[in-house]
């Protein structure tokens, strides 16, 4: 049995609670990166962390990248989309095919 | 390319091209490997693609309802609210084989399933738009969800490709042209050896030949010379 959490600013995740969801409101990349650690041990399977959070850490989120779980995903926070998920996928198609084939119109 | 420093004897070159023709089969079986791995992959990022847009235009409208209801509500009763969740959600992850890549599925479930029931709050301190904005975001969920587990494996995939890409790579410009480089060194030096040999013998047989001539001339010489002083 796994849970999910969130992690990011109390504004931007506090909704994500009354779904269901384990929330972990941080506001300091620090305290991210800790509360990461701590959970990622701890039978999360799926972590999602807002944009502005993701982009601070993000050198520590990718030493998970390659772990089956959990899986960290970014959303957008409050801010609205900063485009970090997408810049994901299109940093993941590049990694594999070498070159930049979905994106390349945008 | 360097060739391997090994002896050129026969045993060796019998044992590389063994080698030799376990690096071309393992090359030509992780090429396609990869190339199975990309058509998957490729197709995969698309769907990310389009789930992560879809995803971030519905998060954004669930945003802008919690805006408004914090502008309705002051944030001490939002809080109030929302502190106690009624709704828990678990997973269960099960496991699927994509090309060999372990790939994490998740299933999900609620604690509730009557979606109308699903407020941890009572309806009399809060506002409608608190409800639109808590029950959009449950409706949500599932995509939220799907794109976890399809980003994870977009993740997984493409570590997978990088990985079989430069296997691919090494067998094919390092590994087998240096065993090829090898084994044609071992042969011509088996070849230039054989010559040698030949060589010697063709020798030594002109030499046994000539002996052979001049002691026959010798002894022809003495019987002459023998019958002649008689």
């Amino acid at each position: 049995m796994y849970k999910i959490g969130v992690i990011g600013d109390k504004q931007s995740v506090q909704g994500f609670k009354a779904v269901g969801l384990n929330v972990f409101d941080c506001n300091k990349a620090e305290e991210a990166k800790r509360t990461l650690h701590k959970i990622a041990d701890d039978n999360y399977a799926i972590i999602y962390v807002t944009e502005s959070l993701y982009d601070e850490i993000k050198e520590f989120i990718y030493e998970y990248n390659e772990e089956r779980l959990p899986a960290i995903i970014p959303i957008p926070g409050m801010q609205g989309s900063l485009g970090i998920g997408i810049g994901n996928i299109k940093k993941a198609v590049e990694k594999a095919v070498g070159a930049d084939i979905l994106f390349g119109n945008d | 390319m360097a060739r391997l420093n090994v002896n050129p004897t026969r045993m060796v070159l019998t044992s590389l091209k063994n080698r030799l023709r376990v690096a071309v089969k393992g090359h030509k079986m992780l090429k396609d490997k990869r190339d199975e791995l990309m058509k998957q992959f490729l197709e995969l990022a698309r769907e990310n693609k389009a789930l992560r847009e879809q995803v971030e235009a519905l998060i954004g409208d669930v945003y802008s309802n919690f805006v408004i209801a914090s502008a309705v509500m002051s944030s001490e009763v939002l809080e109030e609210a929302l502190m106690y969740p009624k709704q828990g959600v678990t997973i269960e992850v099960g496991r699927k084989n994509v090309m060999s890549v372990d790939v994490p599925v998740f299933d999900f479930k609620t604690t509730t399933d009557d979606t109308a029931n699903i407020y941890p709050y009572g309806f009399a301190n809060t506002s409608a738009e608190l409800d639109n904005a808590i029950e959009n975001l449950s409706n949500i969920f599932p995509e939220l969800l799907k794109l976890a587990a399809v980003e994870k494996e977009v993740q997984l995939l493409a570590a997978e490709i990088e990985k079989t890409r430069r296997r691919v790579n090494a067998l094919e410009y390092v590994m087998i042209p240096q065993l090829e480089e090898t084994i044609k060194y071992i042969q011509m030096k088996l070849d230039e050896n054989e010559r040698g040999n030949q060589t010697r013998l063709m020798k030594v047989k002109d030499m046994m030949v000539k002996e052979a001539i001049e002691e026959k001339q010798q002894f022809t010489k003495d019987a002459f010379d023998y019958y002649v002083n008689k």
